[in-house]
């Protein structure tokens, strides 16, 4: 039994986040994926098209604009939001949690659309967790930049080694119940005032 | 006298539900609301914010919102216990319409006024040259002038202007529909009929994608003070007394937290008499301008609150009264003839289906019940029964035609302009 390759478009402001559930889409074996970033011509693209399955960001305020396509045209069958299967609360919690939301032609199998929600899910997520961990990585970069910055102006101030410098952080910050960054950026802030 | 919620205790409850589980002391004391960063929000905001909700003991847990499709799937998909919600989409929800209709019941309106339809400068230059009045507001004036100039681009095989609304299901929607109506213009066939989203309308007229829109404060006053379009028509040429946004509500939420809703009404209704209260006006503006709220100018807001337009890039004015009504003349209490009025332009413009089922689950959508119960008898207004509309001095439509619910099928067919009557969506012809 072969069936028709289901026709995904996938809306989505953010390219990198976009680029990757395209990618899982083609992983999934899908083959007719279109991608857009932009709400200019995207209601020339739905009509011409004519996708089973979209794809839309939660956080895309162009969603009423489809609405209204969707109540204007037939060209896009009978779309119906978020899923297919209203009854699995557990999945569509777990979409609007990541951020997607989702146009399905009524009618669809859902054991034919439910894996392509579910990897967009799983891919949204993916990318936030990157962000989060790109700006974690980030944010460890800043506070051993202030650390060493703060051990600088101990010795300097204090005449104390680099090793002394860091004990009198530590226990300060022990002291305080303190992060070792958070003393160090007091330091650091302070010195700007007293020099 | 009955109305027909209560005639029809069952028809708002929605079918397929869980069975409400009513809990002793009910433990939801915080609410999470989603609203549209609109001046409408007003009493929400005000009750969050003014200590209204903490009084009641609650605590209210505004998140704004992008669009109405993400606050009708947030309420339905529990995310939002209550919402911030165009009046006509808990009747839409309720009669199976959109993409995702999901039971919603509203027990409070958060007043009425605050729309308007703005035109591009050009657009109206050309309506003055086919003998618009121009200085002289007349919104109905206004329409048969834009009629003359659409019959002029049709003739010379110029593109329908485009124009903008916010949602399928808005009183936005319905009010630029019944003006252009009202001035022999065919909205499904002269116009194109466009969704954008409010706080994009000024940038979008600016750059030509659209000619004109009808959407809420404080958008229409952002455009004419850029100098970008004139005010042609506001909501009180078109209907003074249509309802524009309400608290919506799943019913089976509401069931099960029947104290917490009343808790909320009370919370609400001395929010809304708070906003209603000229002297608090500075205060309210202030906040509303926050950009965690609707984030435009203070003194925008301030403005659109007094109802004082600046209806065109030269500063001509106009002081329309009660621009915004929060609270006054029972403007809170959600009559199930409104929600029928919407149902009447649903049908009229092919939206809906007329069928006696679908005329009691649009009523259904309303719940004055739930209104009474938290407020009392005081609060309610003496004529509760579903009533003839536009039939009294200051509340007439534009057209003059009178709306009697009774009627349904009568009223639509009194229109020359509308949709066939076969009950579905109309073609689009671009």
């Amino acid at each position: 039994m072969t069936h028709r390759d289901l026709t995904i478009l996938v809306i989505d402001e953010n390219a990198i986040r976009a680029s990757i559930i395209e990618e899982g889409l083609h992983e999934a074996g899908h083959r007719k994926v279109t991608v857009i970033h932009e709400v200019q011509g995207m209601v020339r693209t739905i009509e011409t098209l004519r996708p089973d399955v979209i794809v839309i960001d939660i956080e895309n305020p162009n969603r009423d604009m489809m609405e209204h396509l969707f109540q204007l045209t037939r060209t896009v069958g009978r779309p119906i939001a978020m899923f297919v299967d209203r009854s699995d609360t557990a999945s569509i919690e777990a979409a609007v949690e990541a951020g997607v939301s989702a146009y399905v032609v009524d009618g669809l199998k859902k054991e034919r659309v439910k894996p392509i929600l579910d990897m967009a899910v799983s891919r949204f997520n993916a990318f936030s967790r990157l962000q989060r961990e790109l700006a974690d990585a980030k944010s460890a970069l800043e506070e051993r930049k202030v650390i060493e910055r703060a051990k600088g102006i101990l010795m300097k101030m204090r005449g104390l080694s680099e090793d002394e410098a860091f004990a009198l952080l530590r226990q300060t910050a022990m002291n305080e119940k303190k992060k070792i960054s958070e003393i160090a950026q007091s330091v650091v802030t302070a010195a700007g005032l007293l020099m | 006298m009955t109305t027909i919620d209560n005639s029809r205790p069952g028809a708002a409850m929605g079918e397929g539900l869980p069975a409400p589980v009513r809990m002793g002391g009910e433990g939801a004391r915080t609410i999470r609301a989603g609203f549209i960063p609109l001046v409408d929000a007003a009493v929400l905001i005000a009750a969050a914010e003014l200590g209204f909700a903490r009084k009641e003991g609650l605590t209210l847990d505004l998140v704004k919102d992008v669009s109405w499709a993400n606050v009708r799937d947030r309420l339905a998909f529990r995310q939002f216990d209550i919402a911030h919600m165009l009046s006509p989409m808990p009747v839409a929800a309720m009669l199976g319409l959109g993409s995702n209709p999901s039971p919603t019941i509203a027990p409070f309106s958060l007043g009425r006024g605050g729309n308007a339809i703005t035109l591009s400068n050009r657009l109206f230059q050309r309506m003055q040259e086919e003998g618009d009045p121009g200085e002289v507001e007349s919104a109905l004036a206004h329409a048969r002038a834009l009629a003359a100039v659409l019959s002029r681009m049709r003739n010379g095989g110029e593109p329908a202007p485009r124009l903008g609304v916010t949602h399928p299901f808005s009183s936005h929607n319905y009010e630029v529909r019944y003006w252009l109506a009202a001035g022999g213009i065919d909205p499904d066939r002269d116009v194109k009929l466009v969704v954008v989203p409010p706080p994009l309308t000024s940038d979008a007229l600016a750059a030509g994608a659209i000619d004109g829109f009808c959407v809420g404060a404080p958008w229409n006053m952002v455009a004419s003070e850029r100098g970008l379009g004139r005010i042609v028509a506001a909501k009180q040429d078109i209907w003074p007394s249509a309802p524009e946004k309400v608290i919506g509500m799943r019913p089976e939420w509401a069931e099960s937290n029947a104290e917490t809703v009343s808790r909320l009404l009370l919370a609400l209704d001395q929010a809304a008499r708070w906003c209603d209260e000229p002297a608090n006006r500075g205060t309210l503006a202030e906040l509303l301008a926050a950009p965690r709220y609707v984030g435009a100018p203070v003194e925008i807001i301030r403005r659109v609150l007094a109802g004082e337009f600046t209806i065109d890039a030269a500063g001509n004015r106009r002081v329309i009264d009660d621009y915004f009504v929060f609270h006054r003349e029972h403007a809170n209490y959600p009559r199930p003839g409104q929600a029928l009025w919407l149902y009447s332009q649903m049908v009229r413009w092919g939206q809906a289906r007329l069928s006696p089922e679908m005329q009691a689950l649009a009523a259904a959508a309303y719940r004055p019940d739930l209104y009474r119960q938290a407020l009392g008898k005081a609060a309610i207004p003496a004529d509760t029964a579903i009533r003839i509309e536009g039939d009294r001095p200051g509340d007439r439509f534009m057209d003059g035609h009178v709306f009697d619910p009774a009627d349904i099928e009568a009223y639509v067919r009194s229109f020359p302009v509308r949709a066939s009557m076969a009950g579905v969506s109309v073609e689009q012809e671009s």
